[in-house]
């Protein structure tokens, strides 16, 4: 199951709270509705980063595992 | 006359080495204070100690250097505003408390409120030993709930909510147990409740609320970190009700009263009288 996205951003050089940072600032520059794409690492990204897009009103609509320590989610911007 | 430096102890006023000098610890509960009460700390420091307080390892507040011809002055000067000394010795101590749901992200249950409730019904009580009670808000465990003599850690017992989940995987990646397997073409969720530790990071986490369920106490027993260290243990699953709580902590001080020797930690009696007492005990208590 694909997702096609209308950005993506990369937090894996980044730690807490620089991560949720940028795709913060990668959100800003969306529309509503529209997708952004997001590679995180394992652990805490992963634990905290979609929670916090939950407290801020945008929609997780997929997760997929890379098998190599990192994630790659898909968030719906302003879809909760 | 002769000082007697056990009813100052109890009081809250801690010999210090300095001849006819104590350490005056506070009541606090949860970790909290009011910044008006604080002011008055900082007044009494200032005028009777030495103008600076120490900071405890379980939440409280000391006031050093304050002479033994002053502590009725000290006494009076908190009573007018409110302060209250702790306490040391034999007896329950500190209740110390996370900021709990009300305030983290993470916290599932109000653990403020409930360290207040547990000040008012046990603080002081005297016991064999002293006797820690602490208040964590979730498997975090910021709050350490396995180091104290009885310590409660919020939980939740997960649910899944077919009708509101779009099978994203989000829960199966944040599940710290692996318990949950989402299988996306299938739109299946394999949930392993055996594995679950009710951390609750999938309820928290899930954009859609797919996964809701019960919030609850997990309790420990017999928890130490002083001259031995054990870790707490659970004896009993996850405690619903705020009133069975209360009678699984009076079970758990009474069993203390009539078993613990004088100086013996509560892990101690336990290992010494059978943790399958306490067990049944509670069981009881906690149909």
């Amino acid at each position: 199951m694909s997702t096609s996205a209308d950005d993506y951003v990369d937090i894996t050089d980044v730690v807490c709270p620089i991560t949720f940072v940028k795709v913060k600032v990668a959100l800003e520059e969306l529309e509503e509705g529209q997708i952004l794409e997001v590679k995180m690492n394992e652990g805490e990204p992963i634990q905290n980063v979609p929670r916090s897009l939950k407290d801020e009103g945008h929609q997780v609509i997929q997760v997929l595992n890379n098998e190599d320590g990192t994630f790659t989610i898909f968030v719906k911007k302003d879809g909760l | 006359m002769a000082v007697n430096y056990k009813e100052l102890k109890q009081g809250g006023f801690m010999k210090q080495i300095q001849k006819d000098h104590f350490s005056m610890r506070l009541r606090i509960v949860g970790g909290q204070i009011e910044a008006e009460k604080l002011k008055k700390v900082y007044e009494i420091a200032e005028k009777y100690g030495q103008g600076y307080v120490h900071m405890t390892s379980r939440q409280s507040i000391e006031i050093p250097f304050i002479k033994l011809e002053d502590v009725e002055a000290v006494r009076n000067e908190m009573a007018v505003s409110g302060l209250q000394p702790g306490v040391c010795g034999p007896r329950v101590r500190t209740i110390t408390a996370c900021q709990g749901c009300k305030i983290c992200p993470s916290g599932l249950i109000d653990t403020t409120e409930l360290a207040q409730e547990f000040d008012r019904r046990y603080f002081a009580r005297e016991l064999p030993h002293k006797f820690k009670l602490g208040v964590t808000g979730c498997s975090n465990n910021c709050l350490k709930a396995e180091e104290n003599d009885l310590g409660v850690k919020g939980g939740i017992q997960p649910e899944w909510i077919e009708k509101s989940c779009t099978f994203c995987g989000l829960c199966e990646v944040v599940c710290p147990r692996k318990a949950i397997h989402v299988q996306k073409e299938d739109k299946q969720v394999q949930f392993d409740e055996t594995k679950c530790n009710a951390c609750g990071k999938c309820v928290k986490s899930c954009p859609l609320d797919a996964w809701g369920g019960k919030i609850g106490y997990i309790v420990y027993f017999g928890g130490l970190f002083g001259n031995q260290i054990a870790t707490g243990r659970q004896l009993l699953p996850i405690i619903y009700s705020e009133e069975i709580l209360h009678r699984v902590v009076e079970t758990t001080l009474g069993f203390f009263q009539r078993h613990g020797k004088k100086s013996e930690r509560f892990g101690l009696t336990l290992d010494r009288v059978g943790w399958d007492n306490l067990e049944s005990e509670l069981k009881e208590v906690s149909k």
